[in-house]
């Protein structure tokens, strides 16, 4: 099973390196989301992957009785899940706002915050600032 | 087991939580927050005094047996690092009185610059590497928050690539993570240093150290990862900036020497050398990107860059005096660089630019001000008897001993560098005439800045300067805690004993 989830996670890795290399800011993000999920998938196989029951003790006893399912990576796929799911909304939320600001998810275009030095060639799409100084 | 522990977390959160309820009022909201960050510093010095009489403090929240809960550890290099935290955000807290606009305060500025001093008193605390990853993010998330807050086009731009950056930095940091999870089976630092002094799996575990130097290294900015902190620094407000500056960078090198120090000491002659061959162009594209530059803050931000660099540096040395120097030189760093964050955010309010070639006049006018800024600028330079120079000087110091010539003759030529850095500030902004199109002679519009908002900003600028000047000519105290800190951190027996062994 190891080999097999192992592969799996290289696949997810290569696909989100490739859409981060995109220049389209919402391929970029969800390349960002496939990769959490591949680390997600990491960290579980990482915990060992062994049938055993639920880590679950009955009422009688203080000890489980047979061999337990490892629980922490569970918990720590959790958390890491819900943490990424909150950042992913942020991100999709900026990358709006950025449409809506700036008029572009092109990243190679947003130069709002760099403006071009002098002499300086962008493409003709670039959408440029200007130097403020507030 | 010792409660003073939970004090600098709980007073940010709680802090927050009570500006949250009053939401409405933006009053009560800034003086909450004056008032929690000033309770924060108080008990943060408490801490420290505390850790230097009585050793290494540790809280297992819960009554859960390390290493089995998650443990709350504070030795003196990280409560030296919260006491100056709780500092920094008194001094901030006051400055944004003067600086911060109603809109962002009514969008919610002082819960979130409360949340974001916890999540960073939670990094410099934890004794757990998974909730190192989650004291991480509380920190990424408000500061994403605060870097897009007020929505002006820059701001987007500059966030966009901050938080695409960070998020990839998280994810590394995550699968390194799991992949020391994998090796030891716990997650406890101590209990993971333990674990790993048998020297089994060695391989494994000098690649899982390559993902923790990538991670925290685009977290502190050190080459070639630091792109986005030029980029994005110099678009928010400048109290924004000046708490970015000050501290989320030192919090990539905090856990950069932790882990350096407690986990991964099997191969030194490996991964301490890399280490080094990173902080030599670190310095040196840092103080060159700033020396490119005329526009104030985008100068200090690559002096970000170049200053991490001389951290990394002594962290590479690993000596007993070169960890005493790193230590100095983040404490330095945040109180210096911040400083003359602030000192420009006043020049832009007496002025109206934070562009060279539209500042000027500042000195004939505002003595008190170039005095400040002067105070700060020689500090970051490095001349005596300032902290800069024995911070500067400590590391070289111990890079002498070791005899690596080539490192210390780039982080002197740096040193010089940085010195020309300031020169041109002093110059561009200070000694030359005002010129014609500085938007306080050519605008109508434009008024300096006046009355007790001109107190609230350049009350904590002074409270900082006393600071550097204190500690640079009254040093001695200081650096006996400075010693003791790094002998902790050179013997990781001491802190795995504290946490497993109470």
């Amino acid at each position: 099973m190891e080999p097999l989830l192992a592969i799996v996670v290289g696949v997810l890795v290569a696909f989100s390196v490739y859409l981060m290399l995109r220049k389209n800011l919402v391929r970029v993000v969800i390349g960002v989301v496939i990769l959490s999920n591949a680390v997600n998938l990491l960290i579980f196989t990482l915990g060992r992957l062994d049938r055993g029951i639920p880590p679950l003790i009955p009422f009688t006893e203080s000890v489980p009785s047979e061999v337990f399912a490892n629980p922490l990576p569970q918990a720590l796929v959790l958390t890491a899940i819900v943490i990424g799911f909150g950042l992913f909304a942020f991100a999709l939320v900026l990358t709006y706002r950025a449409y809506t600001e700036i008029g572009t998810i092109n990243v190679d275009d947003m130069r709002m915050a760099e403006p071009p030095y002098e002499g300086e060639e962008l493409p003709e799409t670039a959408v440029k600032g200007e130097e403020t100084d507030s | 087991m010792s409660h003073i522990l939970i004090y600098p977390l709980l007073i940010p959160i709680l802090t927050a939580s009570i500006a949250l309820i009053f939401f409405k009022s933006r009053v009560f909201q800034r003086w909450i927050n004056v008032l929690g960050s000033g309770l924060l510093l108080g008990f943060s010095a408490y801490l420290l005094y505390m850790v230097q009489s009585d050793g290494i403090q540790v809280l297992q929240p819960g009554n859960w047996e390390a290493p089995f809960g998650i443990t709350l550890v504070a030795d003196l290099f990280s409560a030296l690092l919260v006491c100056v935290t709780g500092l920094k955000a008194f001094a901030i807290s006051i400055y944004s009185l003067g600086d911060m606009d109603e809109r962002r305060e009514s969008f919610g500025f002082h819960p979130l610059y409360q949340i974001l001093i916890f999540g960073v008193n939670g990094a410099f605390l934890t004794g757990d590497l998974f909730n190192l990853y989650v004291w991480f993010e509380v920190m990424l998330i408000t500061s994403f928050v605060l870097l897009s807050l007020g929505n002006r086009k820059t701001q987007i731009d500059g966030a966009v690539k901050y938080v695409v950056i960070n998020l990839l930095s998280s994810l590394i940091f995550l699968s390194g993570v799991g992949i020391m999870y994998g090796i030891t089976g716990t997650l406890n630092l101590a209990a993971m240093a333990e674990a790993l002094q048998d020297g089994e799996n060695t391989g494994l575990v000098i690649t899982a150290s390559m993902m923790f130097l990538v991670s925290f290294g685009i977290k502190s900015a050190v080459f070639p990862l630091f792109f986005w902190l030029p980029a994005s620094y110099h678009t928010p407000p400048i109290t924004v900036t000046a708490i970015f500056g000050a501290l989320l960078t030192k919090v990539g090198v905090y856990s950069l020497v932790r882990v350096f120090t407690l986990l991964f000491t099997q191969d030194i002659g490996y991964t301490h050398t890399i280490l080094l061959w990173i902080s030599v162009p670190t310095m040196v594209v840092g103080v060159l990107g700033a020396a490119s530059q005329y526009d104030v803050r985008k100068i200090l931000s690559f002096h970000i860059v170049s200053q991490i660099g001389y951290m990394i540096m002594g962290l590479a040395f690993f000596t007993k005096i070169a960890l005493a120097g790193v230590i100095y030189y983040i404490l330095h760093n945040i109180l210096a660089k911040t400083n003359l964050f602030l000192v420009a955010g006043v020049a832009q309010k007496y002025v109206g630019s934070y562009h060279l070639s539209k500042l000027g006049g500042l000195y004939k006018n505002y003595p008190l001000l170039s005095s400040l800024f002067a105070i700060s600028a020689i500090s970051l330079a490095g001349l005596p008897p300032l902290t800069g120079f024995w911070a500067k000087y400590t590391v070289i110091y111990a890079g002498l001993e070791v005899q690596e010539w080539v490192v210390i003759g780039f982080a002197l030529a740096v040193g010089l560098m940085t010195m020309f850095s300031m020169t041109k500030i002093w110059m561009g902004a200070y000694w030359s005439k005002l010129p014609d199109k500085a938007p306080v002679a050519s605008d109508p519009g434009f008024k300096p800045v006046s009355g007790l908002h001109r107190v609230a900003l350049l009350f904590p600028v002074m409270l900082i300067a006393a600071f550097i000047v204190g500690l640079g000519i009254y040093g001695e105290p200081f650096f006996r805690i400075l010693f003791d800190a790094a002998d902790q951190l050179l013997d990781p027996s001491m802190y795995i004993e504290a946490v497993l062994n109470p």
